[in-house]
């Protein structure tokens, strides 16, 4: 008779967050950006249909890296938890804190449960504030671990080498376009060499603080992105 | 159970239940009957059971007319309750969203609910599908939705809506009007529904014409809802001494836009400042 065969459970979980953060960093990049007149989301995709960045609620947007139908999953179901609240209660009662507790709570509980794989997704939710100062972004990853991210931030890919980038050359008060181009600019940086990268293949929005509805969110076109980029 | 809505955590779990995350319906509505349906309009029918003579606040008159290249609303700001006056700056015309906007006659507490359901169902499916409704589908939401009212209808609890909105591909406005069994009507140039509705329509039968600019249109459905104030007592006319006039909404292509209302206001003015002269408004010609 062989003896049962022993996995540790420190490697287990390991084994599994292994699994997670391979899916993920297959993928490109993700970056977002907080700017003067509000949060600005910019991912390298070059599909025009199946998006990486979509809008939740009045002032709150997502935008994920990963497994797209895992995330899609994730979306909708934002999607209706905060239509939901809004619709029972008010639309100021719905919060990018509530949905980000949403999610962190989702995947950890998919991620420490045996019988399911663990979601490959890391994903930004971010809230506008009435100033820049009471902009949220939370990314929450894999395992249902949250951080709060202030100014830039980017997941997926090879992040390190963005972010870096991002770090160095990022300033407080900076326009939407000074923003998209500084993102793009951020995503073709990485690696040793930097790419370049069409504004076609750009998928870029906004939370954007001085629109007059109630909706915040924008999805900038292609013209729109590379205008910004024709800036600089 | 609690009746709460139950969006929050599963029983057993902090994730979120497996409905909110199961592939499915882009309609808002649909997905609420099946989680939470106490927090729908439609879920009381078998709570007011057989009762009758409900006094309620009503809703009375909207307007709507199409002029090029869009399409107005304009409602009276009255709400009654038998004979009593329930309100008297109630707001009863409302975006649907970016292109449409939605009027209501009737019972204006259920009107209220269903309002900010198809608001909330269309939003819901453009987020969901990425893609707005076209203005069909939007209209045909509607329509179900007022079905649904239907047991409440048949206790004297009835909701009468007035749809309008911008067609991107007809490249003008359209207005659709309903009955309380949900049936849906596209009607064309200009309508009214609610109790002062007759005389609104003969107005502006005779003030309407093809080609009208978007302020002539305007001051068409101030002159409709003021003769339908003349006429219908449960309709309110311009109020001089509060300074409260009609909502007017205008929805073209580049989105829905309520008038401010000093705007309103002047209109209203020379509106009434005419009808000092002639009591029963512009008169058509005979022939």
């Amino acid at each position: 008779m062989t003896a049962p065969f022993y996995v540790s459970p420190e490697q287990l979980m390991k084994d599994r967050a292994d699994f997670a953060r391979k899916g993920i960093a297959r993928g490109r990049s993700v970056v977002v950006v907080q700017y003067a007149g509000g949060i600005c989301f910019v991912a390298e995709n070059p599909s025009q249909a199946l998006h990486k960045i979509s809008e939740i609620y009045d002032r709150i947007a997502f935008a994920a890296v990963g497994r797209y139908n895992e995330y899609e999953n994730l979306r909708i179901a934002g999607v209706r938890l905060m239509d939901l609240r809004g619709y029972s209660y008010d639309r100021r009662d719905v919060t990018g804190r509530g949905l980000a507790n949403a999610y962190m709570q989702t995947l950890g509980t998919i991620f420490s449960s045996g019988g399911e794989k663990p979601y490959e997704v890391e994903i930004f939710v971010a809230e506008l504030g009435v100033d820049a100062g009471h902009d949220q972004i939370f990314r929450v990853t894999y395992d249902g671990s949250i951080a709060d991210e202030q100014r830039f931030a980017v997941m997926g890919g090879s992040g390190e080498r963005p972010a870096a980038w991002l770090g160095e050359h990022y300033r407080d008060g900076m326009t939407r376009a000074e923003v998209v181009r500084l993102a793009v600019q951020a995503l073709a940086h990485n690696d040793e060499t930097a790419r370049d990268i069409p504004a076609k293949n750009v998928e870029a929005a906004v939370l954007d603080r001085t629109r007059g509805q109630q909706r915040k969110f924008l999805r900038l076109t292609d013209a729109a992105v590379a205008a910004a980029l024709a800036e600089g | 159970m609690s009746t709460r809505p139950t969006d929050g955590p599963d029983r057993f779990s902090a994730r979120l239940p497996g409905s909110y995350l199961a592939p499915g319906s882009a309609s808002f509505a649909d997905f609420v009957a099946a989680q939470t349906p106490d927090v729908l309009p439609n879920s009381r029918t078998a709570a007011v059971a057989a009762t009758t003579g409900v006094e309620a606040p009503h809703g009375t008159t909207i307007v709507a007319a199409t002029f090029a290249g869009g399409v107005i609303m304009a409602g009276d700001r009255r709400a009654t309750m038998g004979n009593i006056i329930a309100q008297r700056d109630i707001e009863k015309v409302f975006p649907a969203d970016e292109y449409s906007c939605v009027g209501i006659a009737g019972t204006a507490g259920l009107a209220v609910e269903v309002v900010r359901l198809f608001q909330t169902e269309l939003e819901h499916y453009e987020k969901i599908e990425g893609t707005p409704l076209s203005l069909d589908g939007k209209a045909n939401r509607l329509a179900s939705m007022i079905r649904a009212n239907l047991g409440m209808a048949m206790q004297g609890l009835a909701v009468v809506p007035l749809f309008a909105g911008y067609d991107p591909h007809h490249n003008g406005g359209r207005i659709f009007s309903y009955d309380v069994t949900g049936g849906r009507y596209e009607e064309t140039a200009f309508h009214a529904v609610g109790s002062g509705s007759l005389f609104a329509r003969g107005s502006l039968k005779k003030l309407y014409k093809d080609g009208l600019a978007e302020r002539e249109c305007v001051t068409a459905t101030v002159q409709a809802l003021y003769d339908a104030a003349d006429d219908d007592s449960a309709t309110g006319g311009p109020d001089l001494a509060r300074r409260i006039f009609p909502v007017v909404a205008v929805v073209t292509g580049e989105g829905y836009r309520k008038l401010p209302d000093d705007e309103v206001a002047t209109l209203a003015d020379e509106v009434i400042a005419a009808r000092m002269d002639r009591p029963d408004g512009p008169a058509a010609p005979l022939t």
